[in-house]
């Protein structure tokens, strides 16, 4: 073959470059797109609700996934360390993706629950207190910062619009939603239930809830943290099927 | 070339002046517009650098035109020390975090998730990136016996990208980032970037579209493949829907699965064409010039070039082994993987063969030790890349130390050596002088780095290794072990 023909033309090195380069990404990414299969059909799966999601976007704004997973693989001793290996399904809602690549601290995907939320208050805090050997920086400006959730019906709204099933409900009370979630025992706080099953409704970061109470940026990252990984009902998820991939 | 004539362009003057009073006018109406702090601020730097842009312009509408542009190589050859300085540090300083983690201060624009990218984006695209602007406009012209299109463009695309790189910066130490690693920058950032980056690849085109030599020189063929493709990259792993297009806030559009698998698409490539490709230019032209030898063979530099881009786009999948992401996905990125062994090698040997006649250049002159050595680092890491590209050594191998320990070999023993042997051959060239200040310290330089970098190396691949190992420790009852410190962490609270 006569390579003279990209030496002499740089329109023509230019396209042959770009067609080289383009195959790989085509043939890996759009399938993802195309097959039913990539994303598991599982049952309980919900957007997020607005304080959980407020938590998520300070657990992108410190950057927790340079230390933190979110990603449980299917190896034994992680399944047996963390619980279910993660599906593809637990992140479908998930802008950005948090699967992370490097294990500083320990897996996140499942975390929901396994402490309580006095433990998060005191680690968020201090690590230290509770994890004597932690090398995790302390955060504790989260609880001393009041959360600003003044464009949180922006938000949703951008999220609904890059496919996030937010109805115009959800939007419409979204900041509603994010008092009502730290209000436990109102009315608000059950019709929020009713629009997010099992969203978990309390005052997170151990300060009483009451009239006129606001949140602050520790109730929405504990909300958040508290909920990681406990949607999918695994009890009816089954792998083989249409989930056998 | 070396005539000397006084030129004033007016129509790229006027074009120059025109551009700089729009950006200066978004950057004032950001600065007062924007929702957020950080738009605030980036309005502010916007408006004062095409201020500043907008009067040197101004008086200095007529240019003294001799032979090729170097100027603006020469403001990215310092940027390159400049930041290299900055990104180093900033590694240096997350390391003692992890130690201690007291040095984080416990304040928000200190901690540990907020600097090191701050460290990943400093070294790889402040450092690496300068040292690959001002190479390749400096290779570009040289191999095409053509000076630099444009009166203005150049220096855009050089001083663009410093600004580029202060956005980002003061963005991540803010907190607002897309929250992908390589690509944390928010949209506005994003879109800022996209424009330096094309007119980069124009400049670069029109060079080649100038010359006087028939053949386009094999460097050439590299840096434009990194050009586009980084583009290429960019654009789709960057797409994203800001909250308001007042604030600096967005979301990118893919999530989950198809998001992990397009970030890595682009984080794979962001090794593979800004870390290697663009690198491998910097091999094709520095090594040969230095010890006065042509590239070792011609034919293996064309099955090395296309081979090594056709193959280098499909490992993305290597990075997401054993998750979420389908199994056939999974399969295809190791197999690629690990082809992608022979090109890397291949290009390994053409650039050491090169020096076949003139191995005694290494005793003499350690600049040349610092080039050699960066190509057997790349070697030595495109071979571990490979291996850990298989299913089962990524198992162990992924989360842990072992990844830094890999990175480092190639970041910091090809990328960071090749970059300092190049800025050695470049800077006498650049402002004139007979030789280096010292050739002594460059000793000093090539041994303290070799024995730093293998020492960071290995002690990774202890520290990772046996992380892999202990979180797969059963005790002979077949639960998992646990260990201090990571008990009252991780596994007791499962057993518990
Ligand atoms: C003085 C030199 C350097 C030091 C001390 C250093 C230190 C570090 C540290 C401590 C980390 C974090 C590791 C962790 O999270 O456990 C890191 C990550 C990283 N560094 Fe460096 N670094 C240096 C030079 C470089 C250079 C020159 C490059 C690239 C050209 C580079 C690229 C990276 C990348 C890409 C990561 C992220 C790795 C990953 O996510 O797996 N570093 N570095
Ligand atoms: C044939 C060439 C190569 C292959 C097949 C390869 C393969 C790999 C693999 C399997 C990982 C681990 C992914 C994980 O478990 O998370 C990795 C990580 C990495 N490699 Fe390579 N590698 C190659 C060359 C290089 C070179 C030359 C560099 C640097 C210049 C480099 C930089 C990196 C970085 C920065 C990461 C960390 C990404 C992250 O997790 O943040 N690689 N590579």
């Amino acid at each position: 073959m006569n390579h003279g023909i990209f030496e002499k033309n740089s329109l023509i090195l230019l396209i042959g470059i770009l067609i080289v380069v383009s195959i790989g990404g085509i043939v890996q990414i759009a399938p993802l797109f195309m097959l039913s299969s990539t994303i598991e059909k599982v049952e309980g799966m919900r957007p997020y609700s607005p304080l959980e999601q407020a938590g998520r976007d300070i657990y992108v704004r410190e950057g927790c996934y340079n230390c933190h997973s979110q990603m449980i693989r299917s190896l034994r001793d992680e399944v047996e360390r963390y619980g279910h290996y993660s599906l593809a399904a637990e992140s479908m809602y998930d802008h950005p993706f948090q699967w992370s690549s490097k294990r500083t601290g320990p897996d996140l995907a499942r975390i929901g629950g396994k402490y309580s939320d006095a433990w998060h208050t005191e680690h968020m805090r201090q690590p230290k207190s509770v994890v004597s050997a932690s090398i995790m920086p302390a955060y504790p400006h989260l609880e001393t910062t009041p959360l600003d959730y003044s464009n949180i019906q922006d938000k949703l709204k951008t999220l609904q619009f890059i496919g996030v099933p937010y109805t115009d409900e959800m939007i419409a009370k979204a900041a509603a939603d994010i008092e009502a979630q730290i209000a436990p025992d109102t009315p608000a706080a059950k019709e929020l239930l009713a629009r997010y099953p099992k969203a978990q409704v309390r005052k997170f970061d151990g300060q009483s809830p009451g009239e006129g109470v606001k949140p602050t940026e520790l109730d929405a990252m504990i909300a958040y943290l508290q909920m990681l990984g406990t949607l999918v009902d695994f009890t009816k998820f089954d792998a083989s099927g249409p989930n056998l991939r | 070339m070396s005539a000397t004539a006084a030129v004033k362009p007016a129509l790229s003057n006027a074009l120059a002046m025109g551009s700089a009073a729009v950006f200066a006018a978004l950057g004032v109406f950001l600065a007062v517009n924007g929702v957020d702090p950080v738009m605030n601020l980036h309005g502010a730097l916007l408006a004062l650098a095409s201020v500043l842009a907008l009067i040197y312009i101004f008086t200095h509408q007529t240019e003294e035109r001799s032979g090729y542009l170097d100027g603006p190589i020469r403001v990215a050859t310092l940027a390159a020390v400049f930041w290299g300085v900055i990104g180093f540090a900033a590694g240096d300083f997350i390391a003692w975090q992890l130690a201690f983690p007291a040095l984080n201060f416990d304040l928000p624009w200190t901690t540990f998730g907020r600097l090191r990218p701050l460290h990943t984006s400093a070294v790889i695209f402040a450092f690496g990136g300068n040292v690959l602007l001002a190479t390749s406009f400096y290779v570009v012209q040289r191999t095409s016996r053509a000076r630099m299109p444009g009166r203005w463009s150049p220096w855009f695309v050089i001083w663009g990208y410093q600004l580029f790189i202060v956005l980002a910066a003061t963005s991540y130490v803010l907190g607002a980032t897309q929250g992908k690693e390589y690509a944390e920058p928010e949209w506005h950032v994003d879109i800022f970037l996209t424009i330096v980056w094309v007119t980069y690849l124009l400049v670069f085109l029109g060079t080649l579209w100038k010359r006087e030599e028939p053949h386009i020189y094999v460097a050439n063929w590299f840096y434009l493949a990194f050009i586009v493709t980084v583009a290429m990259l960019h654009l789709v792993n960057g797409l994203s829907v800001p909250v308001s297009f007042l604030g600096s806030q967005s979301y990118p559009v893919m999530a989950g699965v198809q998001a992990a698998m397009t970030q890595w698409w682009y984080g794979h490539n962001a090794v593979g064409f800004f870390l290697t490709a663009g690198f491998l230019g910097i091999m094709y032209y520095f090594v040969p010039k230095r010890v006065e030898r042509p590239v070792y063979s011609y034919r293996l530099s064309i099955v090395h070039f296309w081979s090594l881009i056709f193959l280098y786009i499909w490992a993305g999948p290597h990075h997401l082994h054993y998750t979420a992401l389908p199994d056939w996905a999974q399969t295809l990125g190791m197999t690629f993987s690990i082809m992608l062994w022979m090109p890397s090698w291949g290009g390994m040997i053409n650039g050491l063969m090169t020096l076949s006649g003139a191995w005694d250049r290494l005793r003499t002159d350690p600049v040349v030790r610092l080039l050699v050595v960066s190509v057997a680092f790349y070697g030595m890491s495109t071979f571990e890349g490979p291996l850990m590209s298989i299913k089962a050594v990524n198992s162990l191998s992924h989360y842990t130390d072992w990844t830094i320990g890999h990175v480092h070999s190639g970041a910091l023993g090809w990328v960071g050596m090749v970059s300092f042997g190049a800025i050695y051959c470049l800077v006498p060239w650049l402002w004139k002088r007979e030789g280096l200040y010292s050739i002594k310290l460059v000793e000093w330089h090539f041994w303290l780095s070799t024995i730093g970098i293998v020492l960071y190396i290995t002690s990774m691949w202890v520290a990772g290794i046996t992380q892999g190992l202990m979180w797969r420790a059963y005790d002979n009852l077949g639960f998992l072990k646990s260990f201090a410190p990571s008990a009252g962490f991780c596994s007791s609270s499962v057993a518990s």
